[in-house]
């Protein structure tokens, strides 16, 4: 007796959450690429320059002449927010794009070779990972000194494990797979076959992720930052702006205020992107 | 009760000496890789020869590296974390004496998140789709992207400087002093935990909600009320267990900066202020006993998972 | 009068604006005490059917229509929600193919039983308890006194489906839906089920809808028969009436389908073609694509009938 099981229309549209990813992923799109323009045209945007300072106009409150206001320094808080984009963007992207490049190579490397080598591997990050994150990034930017150097450093040092993790679980299933093994009878060399076939596979998991990570480096280096190993004064970072506004949150609340929203809105940028991608990918699947 | 289950609490702290060991190693060689004579780092300005003569005998300073190691084992197992250059005294006292504020903020924190998240995660899933679950989506997804520090800062401001509500900063003395203090602390952190858990909480509920044996339930004819407390919930909450633990990580990361932030006087800061002071014993100190204890956390949950799910063996 | 009247039941689908019947106006009933096989093919709207019966769709998307269906004379279209959920477990009940998913895993199966039994009875704890206790005596699990505290998982496949029956039976239910009780089991766990739900409708004068695609089933164990195609009914009746004499096609084709049939012929009879999608019906009878007697009248109109929806029946009971 045949039968085909009848893809009821109805149950596709069963879906939880904002009906449309591409529409959230849209939104996240937008807000980066506004960021991004802001952060690039900087110098033609912002109406003051960053670093100058000018006591005669130190701690006004929001208006027209300065719409963010003034720090006790009389510099502009909105010429410091846009100029500081430039910092935070290479910051949320940078400190992704090294732990994904080591730590996609090494888990790869693990996952395909296995073995001991690949057990030495888990322990390694078994240990990395038992440490908390800002804690370790903290104890290596100790020895290395305070300074966004350092801190892509201490990133790379310590955030490839996640995508170790990640590529070595996906390489660990293709590489049972059939076209792994097609690869293999053709007389492909383990790199090519890593390389050129299993890893291109492997990498969407890693993408996602890496979106989602760009939002947790962010909110680190602004972290890092505010207790000051960060960048160093007087560069304006949107993290040191609310560590210099907190000293003065009974009077002037809008030094910490706007630096601290426009990391919100960056970081929202990244997630809804990340959510989106995943649902769309999700659908496909 | 099935003892029999929990045999594996015996097997499982042996299998964990390999991570305690390779966590001294990191921060062994973490301490080393000060650039500069370490004798002097360590002791800064009270580098005499004679107390330099003391601490290169008393760590190896002259030996090769790996018998370094040895030393830094022996006294580690001795208990001897070295000596605070700022306080003084010694690291491991310094750190026992200041670990109640972080302890009461990590718990307090994780208590008062599961307050606001599982009725938050259980009106989102009952109401999926609707304006509620769609707010509260939009709270989380905001909340995950909100600097911990500057939430801090903003409840600050409106709690402690318009409302005078809590105090701005500081730790108190009695009981009910501290509690005071630190509820604005607790709540940062609680907020932002809030939203990891809200959207995993939320998931697994929706998940439960179109479970096989829920339609079963629902087919007994209980409440959708019932359904959800004694089917869904329970269901719903071993992997919330399992997130719990893994998040600890980032649990403690926060109350660094928050201890920061409201000036509490937790192990925290103590890395914080040992950082800027070169007091490298302290960092090496805080920076073990944290991952020792992320251990021992994770450890703890899976005991716990084992104790929720009567399903789960683990030998 | 039947227990059970069902009368033009449908379940429709609302997707994108769009309606798309899935159960086309089923009518039957169903007498105290009998076992009535609904039969059909994956996606022919069986357990859709009965899950209107039990208005419990699984997606707000769905809704039931129906002229009537009465159920001890009470009619359970007119019924609002609060009112349904005292039918449903103590009136309807219903056990599903798999036991292992629809039991809840993290409770223990004595306070699974008791829940229905302290629901839809008002009895205590302890009562329920001991109560659960005698439930589990009479689907045959053994040592009933020390497995009502056991979880599921600790059960092996039969006696998890005994155990999801104590479930449904601790409600004390008229009716009980069986959805492909045994199509997940080996073939003697099979035969021993089949036996309890005879044997419990002979206890307790528990009718019983049986739903399943095997046609020997059917032949063991109802003693009325009907099949479903795409969503309709097409034929109805005494069992041996229905398997003996069928009068639909559809019918015929099924029962040619059983490789006892097909001795003397070297291969399996098959009905040719595919059931069709529900948002594509063909004009006319659902079946006229793959019908061998299609006539003219079957691609005008849809059959209606009680005993047998067809255009040209084939021959009648002599």
């Amino acid at each position: 007796m045949s039968s085909r099981p009848l893809i009821a229309p109805w149950r596709l549209r069963l879906r939880f959450g904002f009906r449309n990813g591409r529409l959230t992923a849209a939104w996240g799109l937008s807000i980066l690429l506004a960021w991004f323009g802001l952060a690039l045209f900087a110098p033609w945007i912002a109406p003051y320059d960053p670093i100058a300072q000018n006591t005669d106009i130190s701690l006004l409150g929001p208006h027209l002449a300065h719409p963010f206001g003034t720090d006790n320094y009389g510099r502009d808080i909105l010429s410091r927010v846009i100029w500081g984009a430039r910092i935070d963007l290479q910051l949320a992207i940078i400190g992704v794009i090294f732990p994904f490049m080591i730590g996609t190579f090494i888990g790869a490397v693990s996952g395909y070779i296995g073995g001991r080598f690949d057990s030495l591997c888990m322990r390694v990050i078994d240990v990395v990972l038992a440490f908390p994150f800002l804690v370790l990034m903290l104890a290596i930017m100790a020895i290395l000194g305070p300074g966004l150097k350092s801190f892509y450093i201490a990133m790379a040092l310590v955030g490839w494990v996640s995508y170790a993790r990640l590529i070595r679980s996906q390489i660990l299933v293709l590489k049972e797979s059939d076209f792994a093994l097609a690869a293999k009878s053709l007389g492909f060399g383990h790199g090519r076959i890593l390389f050129r076939h299993l890893l291109p596979n492997a990498l969407f998991g890693s993408i996602v992720f890496s979106m989602s990570d760009a939002v947790l480096v962010l909110l680190n280096g602004a972290a890092v930052s505010y207790l000051g190993l960060g960048v160093q004064p007087p560069t304006a970072e949107w993290g040191t702006m609310v560590a210099e506004g907190q000293a003065f949150i009974t009077t002037a609340w809008w030094i910490c205020t706007f630096p601290g929203l426009a990391i919100v809105t960056l970081a929202m940028g990244f997630s809804l992107l990340a959510d989106g991608v995943a649902q769309v990918l999700g659908e496909r699947s | 009760m099935n003892l029999a289950r929990y045999r594996f609490v015996l097997s499982r702290p042996p299998q964990l000496l390999p991570v305690l060991f390779g966590i001294s190693l990191i921060t062994f060689v973490l301490v080393r890789s000060i650039p500069g004579d370490p004798a002097r780092a360590l002791l800064g300005s009270r580098s005499t020869p004679d107390a330099l003569l003391k601490i290169r005998a008393q760590y190896g300073l002259d030996q090769p590296l790996w018998l370094q190691y040895f030393y830094f084992l022996k006294n580690l197992l001795k208990g001897d974390l070295g000596q605070s250059l700022l306080y003084k005294v010694d690291a491991l006292k310094l750190i026992v004496t200041r670990i109640e504020p972080t302890l009461v903020l990590v718990l307090g924190s994780v208590l008062l998140a599961l307050l606001i998240a599982l009725p938050l995660a259980t009106l989102a899933a009952r109401n999926q789709g609707r304006w509620a679950d769609n707010l509260i989506r939009v709270f989380t997804t905001v909340g995950l992207g909100m600097p911990a520090f500057w939430l801090g800062l903003m409840l600050i401001l409106l709690l402690s400087v318009q409302w005078g509500l809590f105090p701005v900063s500081g730790y108190g003395r009695t009981w009910l002093d501290k509690a005071h203090h630190m509820v604005l602390p607790c709540l940062t952190i609680a907020l932002a935990l809030s939203a990891v858990l809200v959207r995993n909480l939320r998931a697994s509920m929706l998940m439960e909600l179109q479970a096989d044996h829920v339609t079963a339930a629902r087919a007994r004819g209980l409440s959708e009320a019932a359904v959800f407390r004694r089917h869904v919930l329970p269901n719903s909450l071993v992997p919330a267990v399992n997130l719990l633990a893994v998040n600890i990580g980032w649990l403690i990361s926060g109350t660094v900066v928050i201890e920061s932030l409201f000036a509490i006087p937790g192990i925290g800061q103590l890395l914080v202020r040992g950082i800027f002071t070169r007091d490298y014993m302290v960092v090496q100190g805080v920076a073990m006993v944290l991952a020792c204890a992320t251990v021992v956390v994770n450890f703890l949950a899976d005991v716990a998972t084992v104790a929720l799910d009567p399903r789960v063996n683990m030998r | 009068m039947s227990l059970l009247q069902v009368r033009d039941l449908s379940v429709i689908a609302n997707n994108a604006g769009r309606d798309v019947t899935l159960v086309d106006r089923v009518s039957f009933d169903l007498a105290e005490g009998e076992i009535l096989g609904l039969v059909g093919e994956s996606g022919s709207g069986k357990t859709m059917a009965c899950r209107g019966l039990m208005r419990l769709l699984p997606s707000p998307g769905l809704r039931v229509q129906g002229a009537a269906v009465r159920l001890a004379g009470q009619d359970l279209l007119q019924l609002d929600e609060a009112g349904m959920r005292a039918v449903r477990g103590g009136q309807l009940g219903m056990i599903f193919q798999n036991p292992s998913s629809h039991l809840d895993p993290l409770m223990r199966i004595g306070e699974q039983i008791a829940e229905g039994i302290r629901l839809h009875q008002g009895a205590s704890k302890k009562d329920a308890r001991l109560a659960a206790i005698d439930v589990l005596r009479q689907v045959g699990i053994p040592d009933p006194q020390a497995r009502v505290d056991n979880y599921p998982h600790e059960f092996s496949g039969g006696m998890r489906q005994r155990a999801m029956i104590a479930v449904a039976l601790g409600c004390k239910p008229k009716v009980l839906i069986a959805d492909e009780p045994t199509t997940a089991l080996d073939v003697t766990v099979q035969a021993q089920i089949l036996r309890l739900l005879l044997a419990l409708r002979d206890r307790h004068g528990l009718s019983i809808i049986m739903i399943t695609h095997d046609l020997g089933v059917v032949a063991q164990t109802c003693d009325s028969i009907a099949v479903m195609y795409a969503g309709r009914l097409c034929e109805h009746g005494n069992k041996y009436d229905v398997l003996a004499h069928p009068q639909h096609p559809y019918t015929a084709g099924l029962i040619d389908c059983q490789p006892a049939h097909s001795s003397g012929h070297a291969l399996l009879r098959t009905i040719a073609g595919q059931p069709p999608l529900l948002d594509a019906l063909p004009a006319g009878c659902r079946f006229n694509p793959r019908c061998p007697q299609v006539g003219a009248l079957c691609t005008e109109r849809l059959p209606e009938g009680v005993r047998v929806a067809c255009h040209y029946p084939l021959g009648a009971r002599p």
